[in-house]
């Protein structure tokens, strides 16, 4: 008896019970969708978390000294960063504090950042217009400004801010540039800022010491060499070693991948449970369907039908029906992957590889939960099942 | 054709309880041959019949079928038997309520790996050769007993069997249909093959040309029959010459 023909006789069984048939199948339908839809989440924060920390600045080391533990790191140590270490190409010192900028009668509380003219590549940040810092006013305390795109909306509106003058501390600053908007980044905003000379800020708040070195290394690998010699750097002139605080970025974003790995896995995992159910469900229902069809496999008995002929008719029933779930479980995980991600404003991610996993599990399962109730229709004495009412 | 050695079936309900169905029959059917066996209920007629089905292995003695040792076969090998030389009509008839006359009697070819053309040609034959041509379609609901009778008939016959064995293949049908029913088992074997039923109607029985009676798991009468000419089976005409 050909393969076919089983189809051909599990599709009729399917089709005489379409209710429950579908009923059944939801449970599959429900599981696989979950499946796709849940992962899909958690890959599209995963890859929204790592795209923001790029958005950050590639190969990015920060260093920040603790004061109480000793440290204190000034804008010459980050120039010789620069020169000592080759795998370093740029270092920024940088100085914030809070202030309030004040332009006519409109004034607004930010932060404000003292870095020097590496900033925009260090941390991956330009001017959409005018420019930014140039070295001149770093090195002359120049009282220029560059502000954050919520600045410039809180303060000017739709005004042309450049060339215009605002108060920081009561000290004149001209607006040189303003930056590309880079949104907000887990409910901090990062267009919420003003930057400003170095030096100047150091001026301004009264002090010769910086807050955060920001370091670009060449590559990734650099980033990795750089940050060996900083520690070395530093283990030698602090006598402490917590004096200073380095962290990778780099690092950061493979911490943070497996934390979101592991959420994608856990979310995943919960969504396989309803799978399995699901396929506790396609059992439950084959056993009640072999027990409803003893006469027919008794009468296919009698008449020709070997194991193999009833076990086949089974199995490729459960199959079908698991198949045909994960079928269309993909489709609907696939639309409440973009509702969710419309409604709910989530990056989702569906990824080929939850997709054929989910579709393999179902007929997994399939085969699974439909080899008892197969086994045991196969097993059924040909005489007995024929006298079953 | 057929031949049973001392054979045995005791069946084992529970433990230390054991209920023999039969005790030892020995009989021989040659090809061409048409079989009554006849009992009082709990004579052992169904398990015989079972065993000559191959639907069970006697517990004892031997079971030869076309000298091929029966006794000895695995489930496969007896499902490939019933499927090759033997045709089963029951009393309750047993066709599959989801299919129509065609696909039931289509059935047993399935399982022989027959393709559909052929198949499907070979069972209009033998619905023909029952008398229901006008009938492919129907489902067995909605065909009157005798019809359905004539369906499983054509379902036993379609796979051309060296071996026709009926269990009480008149028990629910009304005089006529019985009367049809016999006939066409003649016909069946007029063509030459071996009709071995269950029954326990003298009158059906009397159409036969040898009649095995049992009783308490043994043979207690094997005699030969002469078949009337024109008899009547209760109300239905029947010929058979």
């Amino acid at each position: 008896m050909s393969f076919w023909e089983w189809v051909k006789i599990a599709f009729k069984s399917i089709g005489a019970n379409k209710l429950r048939s579908a009923l059944t199948t939801l449970g599959i339908i429900i599981g696989v969708s979950a499946v796709i839809a849940l992962v899909s989440v958690g890959q599209g924060a995963s890859q929204e978390i790592s795209a923001r920390f790029e958005s950050m600045g590639s190969h990015l080391i920060m260093i920040r000294p603790v004061r109480s533990a000793g440290g204190d790191l000034f804008i010459e140590d980050a120039y010789e960063l620069e020169e000592r270490i080759p795998s370093i190409e740029f270092a920024v010192p940088t100085v914030n504090f809070s202030a309030t900028i004040k332009y006519q009668n409109k004034s607004y509380d930010t932060s404000v950042e003292g870095v020097n003219s590496g900033f925009p590549e260090v941390r991956n940040h330009n001017p959409v217009s005018g420019r930014f810092l140039i070295p001149q006013e770093i090195e002359l305390r120049s009282r220029v400004v560059v502000l954050g795109q919520t600045v410039v909306k809180e303060i000017f509106g739709s005004q042309d801010p450049l060339e215009e003058t605002v108060y920081i501390r009561g000290q004149p600053f001209v607006v040189v540039g303003v930056m590309e908007a880079k949104g907000t980044t887990m409910g901090v905003d990062s267009d919420d800022i003003a930057y400003i000379p170095v030096t100047t800020a150091q001026r301004l708040s009264g002090t010769s010491s910086v807050n955060t070195i920001y370091v670009k290394a060449k590559s990734a690998a650099d980033a990795k060499i750089a940050v060996s010699h900083i520690t070395l750097l530093y283990s030698k002139k602090f006598p402490r070693e917590d004096a200073v605080r380095i962290t990778s970025q780099d690092e950061l974003l493979t911490a943070i991948g497996e934390t979101t790995q592991t959420f994608t896995i856990l979310l995943g995992a919960i969504a396989g449970i309803s799978l399995l159910v699901g396929g506790i469900g396609i059992m439950n229902i084959m056993l009640v369907s072999v027990t409803e069809r003893t006469r027919e496999i008794g009468i296919r008995k009698a008449i020709g039908a070997k194991r193999r002929d009833i076990m086949g008719q089974f199995l490729i029933e459960s199959i079908l029906l698991c198949v045909a779930g994960g079928f269309i479980g993909i489709l609907l995980g696939v639309t409440a992957s973009r509702f969710i991600s419309r409604v709910a404003g989530w990056t989702t991610a569906i990824s080929p590889g939850a997709v054929i996993l989910a579709f393999a599990f179902a007929a997994a399962i399939g085969l699974f939960f439909g080899a008892y109730p197969a086994r045991k229709a196969a097993a059924l004495d040909p005489i007995e099942a024929l006298r079953y009412e | 054709m057929i031949r049973l050695e001392d054979v045995q079936k005791i069946y084992r309900p529970g433990r230390e309880i054991s209920v023999p169905a039969l005790r030892g029959i020995t009989l021989e059917v040659t090809g061409g041959e048409f079989v009554a066996i006849m009992g009082a209920s709990g004579s052992g007629k169904s398990t015989l019949m079972h065993i000559i089905g191959c639907l069970d292995r006697p517990s004892g003695g031997r079971y030869f079928l076309d000298n091929e040792e029966i006794s000895k076969k695995g489930d496969n090998d007896l499902a490939e038997f019933r499927n090759k030389y033997i045709g089963f009509v029951f009393q309750s008839f047993n066709l599959l309520p989801r299919l129509n006359a065609l696909e039931n009697v289509e059935l047993p070819m399935v399982y022989r790996g027959v393709r559909l053309p052929e198949r499907r040609k070979r069972a209009e034959e033998a619905l023909e050769l029952v008398g229901l041509s006008d009938r492919l379609r129907h489902r067995p609901a909605e065909l009157s007993g005798g019809e359905q009778q004539r369906v499983a008939i054509a379902r036993a016959l379609v796979g051309e069997p060296s071996l026709l064995l009926a269990d009480e293949p008149t028990g629910n049908l009304d005089s006529t249909s019985s009367a049809e029913v016999i006939e066409i088992f003649c016909k069946l074997n007029q063509r030459g093959i071996t009709v071995v039923f269950v029954t326990h109607e003298e009158e059906i029985a009397a159409f036969t040309r040898r009649i095995i009676r049992l009783r308490d798991g043994l043979v207690i009468e094997d005699r030969e029959n002469r078949p009337p000419r024109g008899y009547a089976v209760n109300a239905g005409e029947v010929s058979c010459s």
